[in-house]
């Protein structure tokens, strides 16, 4: 009886998770990158070795090793390293923005949309209208209605992002709510809004989480594609995509200057690709390894 | 003996898209204050769907008639207020299956607590303490420390038994189990059994104890309700319906169990040919008639109603010698 006592798997659920994620090296190294990435660009001000808009034009394509710019200068004589901490807080920014729009939006309308019948049809058309639209017109016409800016940039991504977290949430609802357990909640005179709220939305719980971490690199790639095309971000302020499509002309010349932010934004969706992979199969109480 | 819960002329059809399906026709049952009654007959015969509409869990393509009187207070076209305050308190459901009918993400402690605080008001200290004493109710060792435990940590038993602990910690008056021991094994469903036995001699509830397991009727059961397509075709005291049984349908359900069978010696159970049918309008005619071996010609030009008296039964040849034990 003891030692089967002792193979009793520890109480708490969430306790379990984080030790199944760092049981697993892959999982420790995204988080790892995703830690830097938070610090340099949380403490950019303090950390920059210069101000990522200063010009010094006498020092323009200065290779990487050069003394003081560690990841070299760009056309401008700006340094390298300090645009992209300061690319990575803006990059970060949106990325992080966008999904929590889409979740604010998405996560209630999935919820209704699956559990109440009647309202599906209406919400999935919706849902299938918003898929069917082309982002980059969105994202035009919102630049075009409330100016062209970082945070519309992340409304614009988010609004994008809507449509996949809804029927994310939709298919899960639909498939929880035919358990036994929200039949017995039923039977116990529970209300709809307690066995959305908890019931279903926990049970949830899993698949929001890899959706969001698959949604905040998707952000982030889509950011560059804004800035690139000047929808995003302003200059002089760098984010990583406006790095990259800076760059891309002198490409020849400084390649630096673009695959440094291209070496970024790829760490960094690789970083948030591997730790919800690696969530989810954390969260997975079927997995067979404890 | 006023009866706690009583079923009169119950009625439901499904919409569906190849027209309505009547999967319960004029059921009637009386279940007393403390009394089990079994619900018996084969898969698809509106054992479940009849449990479902005195819990009020069908889905809306159900069309429900008839009657449901729970304590004197009708459930059928009762507001969802009533409904609300009923349920939990007064009714309390036992599924099929273990294994999705607790909550994944919150102990199985959290889930009986949550249950105690939201209708009986209990504290959250007190809750504890009575969701122990539930646990300990349906035979879990350890309990202090089974509290803790998320239901993926239990095995099938423990999360059924969890679940009646659940069921009962309002003092619900009617338990309705739907084949509670069918998805365990045969010590398990002892053990299952034994907790459901406990609780009527300890709490004084009633059961509807819905199975096609007729060594779990003989084992807990007062009074069996026969079901066949829809129909209650026999209803007697569960001794007089082993030692006795009339409908044509009981004796085949009898012939085909082995545990209560009473072919137990010969090589071969006997089978009862034939399906249930599924039937979009319930006929005037006897529903078992295709497949029993004593149909007669009014059988397929009349409907049986139930006879009157303690044991009852719809049948216009019924067995009537007594069967050797």
């Amino acid at each position: 009886m003891a030692v089967v006592e002792a193979l009793v798997p520890p109480r708490s659920n969430s306790r379990r998770v984080v030790r199944r994620v760092l049981r697993n090296p892959l999982a420790i190294t995204g988080l790892a990158v995703l830690a830097i990435a938070v610090v340099l660009a949380v403490f950019a001000n303090w950390l920059a070795p210069h101000d990522p808009t200063q010009t010094q034009l006498g020092n323009a394509f200065a290779p990487p090793g050069t003394a003081g710019h560690l990841l070299g200068t760009d056309d401008l004589g700006r340094d390298v390293l300090s645009r992209i901490m300061f690319g990575l807080r803006a990059s970060l920014h949106v990325g992080i923005l966008a999904v929590a729009f889409s979740l604010v939006i998405g996560v209630p309308l999935g919820l209704i949309a699956g559990y109440f019948r009647a309202i599906d049809a209406l919400i999935s058309r919706l849902t299938d209208l918003v898929l069917a639209f082309p982002f980059l017109i969105l994202a035009v016409g919102l630049a075009a209605i409330r100016g062209a800016s970082l945070g519309n940039a992340a409304i614009a991504i988010g609004i994008a992002q809507i449509p996949g977290m809804i029927r994310i949430v939709r298919s899960e609802t639909l498939r929880l709510k035919s358990l036994d357990f929200v039949s017995a909640a039923i039977v116990e005179g529970a209300g709809d809004a307690w066995i959305l709220g908890r019931h279903i939305l926990p049970n949830a719980g899993s698949a929001l989480i890899v959706q969001a971490t698959v949604g905040i690199p998707a952000a982030i790639l889509g950011e560059a594609v804004l800035s690139f095309l000047g929808l995003g971000i302003q200059p002089p302020a760098p984010s990583l995509g406006t790095m990259l499509s800076d760059a891309q002309q002198f490409a020849s010349r400084a390649p630096w200057a673009a695959v440094m932010p291209g070496v970024a934004i790829m760490l960094l969706t690789l970083a948030f690709n591997i730790v919800g992979d690696s969530l989810r199969d954390a969260l997975d109480p079927k997995a067979s390894r404890r | 003996m006023t009866p706690v819960l009583a079923v009169k002329d119950l009625s439901v059809t499904f919409r569906t898209e190849d027209g309505p399906l009547s999967a319960v026709d004029h059921v009637s049952f009386e279940v007393g204050d403390g009394e089990v009654l079994a619900v018996v007959g084969e898969s698809g015969c509106g054992k479940s769907v009849t449990a479902m509409s005195i819990a009020g869990l069908l889905p809306r393509s159900a069309t429900v008639d008839g009657s449901v009187e729970l304590d004197g207070t009708e459930l059928i076209g009762a507001d969802k207020r009533t409904l609300r305050s009923i349920r939990g308190r007064e009714v309390a459901y036992i599924f099929q299956e273990p294994m999705t009918s607790l909550n994944p993400v919150f102990t199985v402690g959290h889930q009986i607590s949550e249950v105690l605080r939201t209708h009986i008001g209990l504290n959250r200290q007190d809750a504890r303490t009575r969701a122990i004493e539930l646990l300990k109710l349906v035979g879990i060792s350890s309990a202090e420390r089974r509290i803790g435990d998320y239901p993926h940590q239990l095995s099938g038993g423990m999360r059924q038994r969890v679940m009646i602990a659940m069921a009962v910690a309002c003092d619900p008056k009617v338990l309705i189990a739907d084949e509670p021991t069918t998805a365990l094994d045969v010590t398990i469903q002892a053990g299952i059994l034994d907790v459901l036995r406990g609780l009527r001699e300890r709490l004084g509830t009633s059961i509807v104890l819905i199975t096609h397991d007729l060594g779990v009727v003989a084992d807990l059961a007062d009074r069996v309700a026969v079901m066949y397509a829809g129909r209650v075709v026999e209803t007697a005291e569960v001794h007089d319906l082993f030692a006795n049984p009339q409908h044509p349908y009981t004796t085949g359900l009898l012939g085909a169990s082995p545990a209560a069978g009473r072919h137990a010696e010969s090589q071969r159970l006997n089978e009862i040919p034939g399906l249930v049918p599924v039937l979009t309008e319930q006929p005037d005619a006897c529903t078992f008639a295709d497949r029993c071996p004593r149909a007669v010609d009014t059988c397929t030009t009349s409907q049986p109603q139930l006879t009157p008296g303690p044991h009852r039964v719809a049948c216009w040849n019924p067995v009537r010698e007594p069967v050797e034990v």
